[in-house]
């Protein structure tokens, strides 16, 4: 029984975005690479199952360039996944060519019996590829999980929506789970656990060869900018009731947000 | 001019604004608007989606759409956008829109923008501005390949404006296929607020490990009552189990665009201020006047946040009151 992790390198949350001159892109340079956050749970709970399901095989895969991508794999094999796979395939790929590539060498090298992921990667805040990944597949998705329990046939989780409130939802395996942040504590990874990720022999596919044709890549963007430089802060003087009525006053008359 | 498709979105029967700034924008761009409305809440909806922009209101209140399921939304959206022929789909970046149109658009072979916050139409040309990297930056989506164009909208980035009673819109009901499914919804769990999200809110009136303990939070949501707001939080106090992570802001939380956010003994580490600084006014509570928040802060307070928030609950008790 194989179970797949989609996971992603994005910049380290600690980055400073800049942006090359001529707004292409971002400007690479000094970028610390690491695992997508939320991706770390989906790592967790596909370990967690194999924990409880000895003869289930983990296998991390990831779309991206060669050169660096293959460390985030290596965080999840030192983790405790079994076995990594990597889509060498251009920066700054789209959500739907990038889901499918995911879904072709998931399907050839699968069957999966569950699909873990993050519910969003932070570098390009789309909330797009696991569905996408799922729609390719034909199997049910799932999004937003902060709770999984599994049985041979069904998947239950529950889904956190807007206000607070959670959907209780039971999809007929083989099931994509996306991950938030509430659904386990990832581990760190352990010493014997790096030294053996160190020496695994990581599967590489180039995504070129995949047969996916230019027509596949539907977005495109440009015009990279940082966000408008924010004036100066104005700081409110006078002992706690005068900033007070300073505030009030000036969100009220000068800002007009009242 | 071919026509645009808007996902409508209801609470309590009532259009959310959300989905009203749709429709406004979309009747703007002169193309012809068809709004697709499902569930048994919709049918008392057909007036407000008519007066705020749409021609046409493809209808389906059939109660299997009352509450929302992936596989079975995703077949009826496909149909919807293939019999009305539409090219552009707009939808908000809820819940339910953001988990929905990605899998529509790939059924359909579509490209898919989220989290938009500016978006112009120019004939059949559709450019959106959205923020990547939790905000730290913004880039312009092109749509390439892509005969049909889904974009889902922030809330609150495009104006609204009264509603016109007298519109009205031809209404088509219509039995959508119901694909065999492979998800079943078997509960919906109530949150414990009934405020808007935190990616809706207008005003946000958040809280930070300053606060010293969790029972402190109260003082925030006393605050946040007066001002209609809703209350978010820093990951510290997430982490330390203060309050749900549902409230997190920031960029491995939500990230937020409200019209007021009013930061409470929160530091202002790049990671929170990712995930809020696209607010239009910011203020800062914080008794170290070097925070890094007071660098994104539109008005700024030097203080202690157990003095200055009740003191301005009640002032804005009085100022709201007339
Ligand atoms: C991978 C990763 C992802 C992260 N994602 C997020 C995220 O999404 N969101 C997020 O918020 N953080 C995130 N963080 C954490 C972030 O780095 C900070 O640790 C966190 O934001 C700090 O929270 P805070 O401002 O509440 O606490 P602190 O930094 O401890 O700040 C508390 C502030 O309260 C002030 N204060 C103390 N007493 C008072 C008083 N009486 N009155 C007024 N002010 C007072 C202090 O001066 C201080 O500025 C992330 C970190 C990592 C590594
Ligand atoms: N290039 C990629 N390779 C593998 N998984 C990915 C990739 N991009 C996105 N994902 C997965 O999809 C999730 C959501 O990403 P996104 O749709 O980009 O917001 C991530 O948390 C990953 O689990």
């Amino acid at each position: 029984m194989k179970i797949f992790i989609c996971l992603k390198q994005v910049p380290d949350t600690e980055t400073k975005i800049k942006i090359l001159p001529d707004h292409s892109a971002i400007d690479p340079a000094g970028i610390k690479w690491v695992m997508n956050p939320y991706d770390e749970h989906a790592v967790e709970e596909a370990i967690k199952f194999k924990e409880k399901n000895p003869t289930a095989q983990v296998w991390a895969i990831t779309s991206g360039p060669k050169s660096r991508a293959v460390d985030a794999l290596r965080t999840a094999l030192a983790m405790g996944a079994d076995e990594a796979i990597v889509i060498n395939s251009p920066e700054n790929l789209d959500a739907y060519s990038t889901a499918k590539a995911l879904a072709q060498v998931i399907s050839t090298e699968g069957p999966a019996h569950l699909i873990f992921s993050g519910k969003l990667s932070i570098d390009a805040n789309q909330s797009s590829v696991p569905q996408m990944v799922a729609e390719f597949l034909s199997i049910p998705h799932t999004s937003v999980v902060s709770k999984f329990e599994t049985s041979p046939e069904n998947t239950t989780v529950e889904r956190d929506v807007e206000g607070g409130a959670k959907e209780i939802v039971q999809m007929i395996n083989p099931s994509l789970i996306a991950a938030n942040k509430g659904l386990n504590m990832p581990r760190y990874a352990s010493l014997p656990g790096i030294m053996k990720a160190k020496k695994k022999i990581i599967k590489e596919f180039e995504f070129s060869a995949l047969g996916i044709t230019p027509a596949e890549q539907k977005v495109k963007y440009s015009g990279f900018t940082l966000p408008p430089e924010k004036p100066a802060v104005k700081l409110l003087t006078g002992d706690a009731s005068s900033q007070v009525s300073q505030l009030i006053s000036s969100l009220r008359d000068e800002a007009k947000v009242l | 001019m071919s026509k645009v498709l808007i996902f409508a979105e209801f609470q309590n029967d009532n259009l959310k604004r959300s989905s009203q700034e749709l429709l406004q924008f979309a009747a703007k761009t002169g193309r012809p608007v068809v709004a697709l409305a499902l569930g048994t809440g919709a049918g008392g909806g057909v007036a407000q989606l008519a007066h705020h922009g749409a021609a046409e209101v493809l209808l389906c209140k059939d109660s299997a759409y009352d509450a929302y399921n992936p596989e079975l939304f995703a077949s009826a959206a496909a149909e919807a956008i293939q019999i009305s022929g539409a090219t552009l789909v707009l939808a908000s970046a809820s819940s339910s829109g953001k988990d929905l149109f990605p899998r529509v658009a790939a059924k359909i072979g579509a490209g898919v923008v989220s989290d938009g916050t500016e978006i112009t139409v120019s004939g059949e040309d559709v450019k959106v501005k959205k923020p990547l990297y939790s905000g730290k930056c913004f880039a312009t989506a092109s749509f390439e390949n892509s005969p049909v164009k889904i974009v889902l909208m922030r809330a609150n980035q495009l104006p609204v404006s009264a509603a016109d009673t007298a519109k009205t819109a031809s209404v088509t009901e219509h039995a959508f296929n119901k694909p065999s499914l492979k998800t079943l919804i078997k509960e919906i769990v109530k949150g414990a607020s009934e405020k808007l999200d935190l990616t809706e809110a207008n005003i946000i009136v958040s809280g930070g490990r300053g606060l010293k303990e969790a029972a402190n939070f109260k003082m925030l949501n006393d605050l946040a009552a007066v001002l209609g707001a809703t209350v978010g939080a820093s990951r510290a106090v997430v982490d330390a189990g203060w309050v749900g992570h549902s409230m997190q802001v920031g960029q491995t939380g939500k990230t937020v665009a409200p019209t007021l956010y009013i930061a409470v003994g929160i530091s202002g580490a790049i990671q929170h201020l990712a995930g809020m600084s696209g607010s239009k006014v910011i203020v800062a509570i914080n008794n170290d006047a070097n925070a890094p928040i007071f660098q994104k802060a539109t008005y700024g307070i030097v203080g202690d946040a157990f003095e200055i928030v009740p003191k301005l609950t009640e002032e804005f008790k009085k100022a709201l009151a007339h």
